[in-house]
């Protein structure tokens, strides 16, 4: 409390002073060190390197490929996670295959969520982080949709992915058919939009930055009147 | 005239008072024994080691708004916590503190009144209060205190025959209703009703943790569960109402239990020549100490255990007290036999 | 004969005793619950969407205020997940130190997880007992880094600061008192009746329904599966440790009460295990001074005191926020699994089962 007056930016004897010069807003970063370029294209698409040479795939890999021919569009490597890319239309047969295959036994489902990549067609990255009780390993499957696309939902495989789907939906605007719950989880049920997609304001709709709050409120007012009429 | 109508209304005017400011010294008597239980101090500010604090919790709930629900039915709102407190505090009509007494000359019965049916007064009086619980979470119009209060007259009603079926094996032993008779023959048995039927003092006991709301019975006002169960939306003077009613009526089952098991105003071992150095000591004070162990132990109970859930609060009084409460009726009753022939 | 309607009752999200915002609409019929519908939500600040906007030592402020009762494992979680997407190797020293903080912040969820759940099921003792120990344990904490709850206390690649001089003593003293304070805890619920009564049987979840529903944590190991991240993908100094897993066998409430009550013992083994073999060395890894992780995405995960905690985080390689974070928060998975815990049980179990789960809103609803 005593500090806030001074610079509260001070590198300490932190070992690795970050840049906390720039600040956080997505325009301005002022004096960025060179090596920053100016915000000009957003990166086009995860990188999802293949696999190095030494690494082998691992067998329900091989075995999804010959269960499922056309299902495997991509296998990648990247710090010891492999990631499968499958196309969106047979997202819900992979995850039938992964959760009943005896050599891939992917019984429990960590993690759905979704990724923005707004240059590219397929503008959603959805990923799935699967983990197998038995056998102890994890995989990630991603399927690219586009932003109006329906994609499968994998509820009837794994009952967990209800509520993960339903905040993807709230927040990206994914489009899960046969979901048995199809509403907004974290955000009011009539909110308007989809916060985390990268083209939404951090600071959220440009009406609810009115300087005076009550413009806001008359506006509402206006606004409930003429849904009434 | 004086002894007809002076000395009663004299009576009545002491043990009313006495017991309303018992019962408000009750609640920091709670207060503080919850507290110690738990490691903390409880109320230490207002006056030395709080001893003031019912009075500043008193000045606060006189002094706060009276908000009523609007669509809640203001005379049943308001009429409930009265029904609730009153019968509390016209039990101890009955309730003998002392035998006779030579008091500046007169001779002084230290009971307001011995009614020759006094426990069956007693027991009935204490049923009116059910009604006070009913039309609260009636009369609120919101579901969180009706579904308490249905809960609540569920429960009391239910140990309420419990207890009942205990007092008449009380009343076979002692072979009269009055209460200062059920004293009288405690003395004249040398011992204590709760050695004698210890059965029925458990059963009274829990019974009585049952009939007035307390943990591990206190389901109708559980906080967590239901946000203040049938007093939800009571505010102000009428929740100071249900709270000392509350209290008051673990006083009643306290100073009820002192006088059919523990012996009332007795000294411990009346008959015990070489304890005659307790003589000196009143009567009246050996029942307040009873009563208050048993307050005691009350208090104690609600800091240890958890609390019954509603269903399992219903199985133990009907499907355990009550057979239990049946069997030692019987029992007594062939003892008694047995012994008479 | 009687039309009988079904009463629908509104739990929260101002209510004594869920925890938090949260909001259960229940659909009664009498006492027993026919349905439930968990509304969340009404926490949710944005911290995903923010963390885009921050570089990468800013976001560890984040992560604090997620699951703010163990805010040092989210804080060890998001650090190892960016030091695994930039191959970092981390030295001994400060894996240990974050096994011990670690474990202490388990210890000190778990006080505060015992203290409501007996409080709600109205065991109010235990409540001022657990929080009497969690004092403790923020001591601890506070004399390490400065702050009771919200930590900030690991940096990529280490620690800020190396453990002030004698504090690990104090940790093993802190371990010898905590001994003592279990017995009490379980004097008073373990055995008694009335927690029995209220706790057996309520809520049971088989281990096939339990994985399927995504559940992690203490509610999964109750429901009889022998899962914990520290065991099966170990991070930090875990490997090195020796300890057993509880597991549960009826996967009802009691069951989850024992695994975390059995999860404090083995807390402490492990701390006694880490500062007693505290080795010497530097407290930071090699690490650059701006960080900036070469493109790529990865999930890791590590055992919070609620669960499995994942973070899948996508990174660029050109600015110095992250592309997403993501949060995998244990505490929103496992309530998911509320609505089928609580059919067909009365009302006053909603409160036990809400408990047993042990949710923090703030990882709910981020």
């Amino acid at each position: 409390m005593a500090d806030d007056s001074t610079n509260p930016r001070e590198p300490s004897d932190l070992p690795t002073p970050p840049d906390q010069v720039a600040a956080p807003k997505p325009a301005a970063k002022p004096a960025a060190p060179a090596e920053h370029p100016p915000k000009a294209a957003a990166p086009g698409g995860p990188p999802d390197p293949p696999p190095p040479a030494d690494r082998t795939p691992p067998a329900f890999i091989g075995s999804l490929q010959s269960a499922i021919p056309g299902a495997v569009a991509q296998i990648s490597y990247w710090v010891g996670d492999w990631t499968i890319i499958v196309p969106a239309a047979k997202i819900l047969e992979v995850a039938r295959h992964l959760r009943d295959a005896p050599d891939a036994a992917f019984d429990m489902c960590s993690n759905v969520t979704a990724t923005d990549w707004p240059p590219r067609a397929e503008r959603f990255d959805l990923i799935y982080c699967l983990y197998s009780t038995r056998h102890r390993h994890r995989v990630r499957v991603k399927a690219k949709v586009a932003e109006n696309q329906p994609i499968a939902s994998v509820t009837p495989v794994w009952p967990a992915a209800n509520w993960l789907e339903r905040e993807v939906f709230d927040m990206f605007g994914v489009n899960f058919t046969g979901h048995p719950d199809r509403r907004r989880i974290l955000m009011p049920e009539d909110w308007q939009g989809y916060p985390q997609r990268k083209d939404y304001p951090l600071e959220g709709p440009g009406e609810l930055l009115m300087e005076n709050p009550l413009d806001w409120l008359k506006l509402k007012q206006a606004r409930d009147e003429a849904d009434i009429e | 005239m004086v002894d007809n109508l002076i000395i009663p209304l004299l009576k009545i005017v002491i043990v009313l008072n006495a017991t309303l400011v018992a019962v408000t010294y009750m609640v920091l008597l709670e207060r503080k024994v919850i507290a110690w239980a738990q490691s903390r101090l409880g109320p230490m500010r207002v006056g030395p080691y709080g001893i003031l604090q019912p009075i500043a919790d008193a000045v606060k709930l006189m002094i706060k708004e009276d908000i009523t629900p609007t669509r809640a039915d203001k005379w049943v709102f308001t009429a409930a916590p009265i029904i609730a407190m009153v019968p509390a505090l016209i039990v101890y009509a009955v309730i003998p503190f002392g035998p006779e007494v030579s008091l500046f000359g007169r001779k002084i019965t230290l009971y307001i009144t011995d009614v020759n049916v006094g426990l069956l007064y007693v027991v009935s009086v204490t049923s009116v209060g059910v009604y006070g619980i009913i039309l609260a979470g009636y009369a609120s119009n919101s579901k969180y205190p009706l579904l308490a209060s249905l809960r609540a007259s569920a429960q009391l009603i239910s140990y309420e025959v419990a207890v009942t079926l205990t007092l008449v094996s009380v009343i076979l032993v002692a072979g009269s209703l009055s209460m200062v008779d059920i004293v009288r023959a405690q003395e004249h048995w040398h011992v204590w009703f709760a050695f004698i039927q210890p059965l029925a003092f458990g059963i009274f006991f829990i019974g009585g943790l049952a009939e007035t709301n307390r943990a591990p019975f206190d389901l109708p006002e559980a906080e967590q569960e239901l946000t203040g169960g049938f007093h939800t939306e009571y505010s102000g003077m009428r929740f100071a109402l249900f709270f000392l009613a509350e209290y008051a009526n673990m006083i009643v089952v306290s100073s009820v239990a002192t006088t059919l098991f523990l012996g009332g105003w007795l000294r411990p071992f009346p008959n015990v020549a070489a304890l005659g150095f307790l003589d000196p000591i009143p009567s009246w004070t050996w029942f307040l100490i009873k009563s208050f162990v048993f307050l005691y132990v009350f208090i104690w109970i609600r800091a240890t255990l958890p609390r019954y859930r509603y269903d399992q609060l219903m199985r133990l009084g009907w499907k355990v007290l009550i057979p239990l409460a049946i069997a030692n009726l019987v029992v007594t009753g062939i003892v008694k036999v047995v012994l008479a022939t | 004969m009687f039309d009988t309607n079904e009463l629908v009752l509104n739990m929260g999200p101002q209510h004594p005793s869920t925890h938090g915002v949260l909001r259960v609409v229940l659909r009664l019929d009498g006492e027993k619950v026919v349905d439930a519908d968990v509304v969340i939500g009404y926490l949710h600040r944005g911290i995903e969407k923010l963390s885009e906007n921050r570089n990468w030592t800013q976001i560890i402020l984040l992560t604090d205020r997620m699951d703010y009762v163990a805010a040092a494992t989210s804080n060890v979680g998001y650090c190892e997940t960016v030091e695994k997407l930039m191959s970092l190797e981390v030295p001994r020293r400060a894996r240990y130190v974050r096994t011990i903080l670690c474990e202490l912040q388990r210890i000190a969820s778990h006080c505060l997880w015992l203290g409501t759940h007996a409080m709600d099921i109205g065991a109010m003792t235990v409540f001022l007992y657990a929080f009497r120990e969690r004092e403790l344990i923020l001591d601890l904490f506070e004399e390490f880094c400065g702050a009771r709850l919200t930590y900030n206390s690991m940096r990529i690649g280490g620690l800020p600061l190396d453990i002030p001089p004698g504090w690990d003593q104090k940790v093993l003293e802190f371990c010898k008192i905590m001994d003592g304070k279990l017995g009490e805890y379980e004097e008073l619920l373990t055995h008694n009746r009335i927690w029995l009564d209220r706790t057996k049987g309520i809520g049971v979840l088989p281990a096939s329904e339990a994985i399927a529903l995504g559940l992690s944590g203490p509610p999964l190991r109750g429901s009889g599966v022998g899962r914990d991240v520290r065991k099966d993908e170990p991070y930090a100094a875990y490997d090195e440790m020796e300890f057993d897993v509880p597991i549960g066998t009826a996967g009802d409430t009691y069951d989850r009460y024992l695994v975390r009550l059995e999860e404090f013992r083995q807390s402490l083994r492990i701390i006694r295990q880490a500062t007693e073999g505290l080795p010497e060395g530097p407290i930071v890894g090699k690490v650059p001074r701006l960080i900036k992780p070469p493109a790529g995405e990865t999930y890791h995960a590590i055992e919070s005191p609620k669960g499995e905690l994942g973070y899948f985080i996508v990174s660029d390689g050109k600015s110095t926020n992250p592309y997403r974070f993501r949060v995998r928060p244990p505490s929103f998975c496992n309530l998911q699994g509320l609505r089928r815990l609580v059919r067909g049980h009365l009302v006053a179990d909603v409160v036990a089962l809400i408990g047993s789960l042990d949710v923090v809103l703030g990882e709910v609803d981020r």
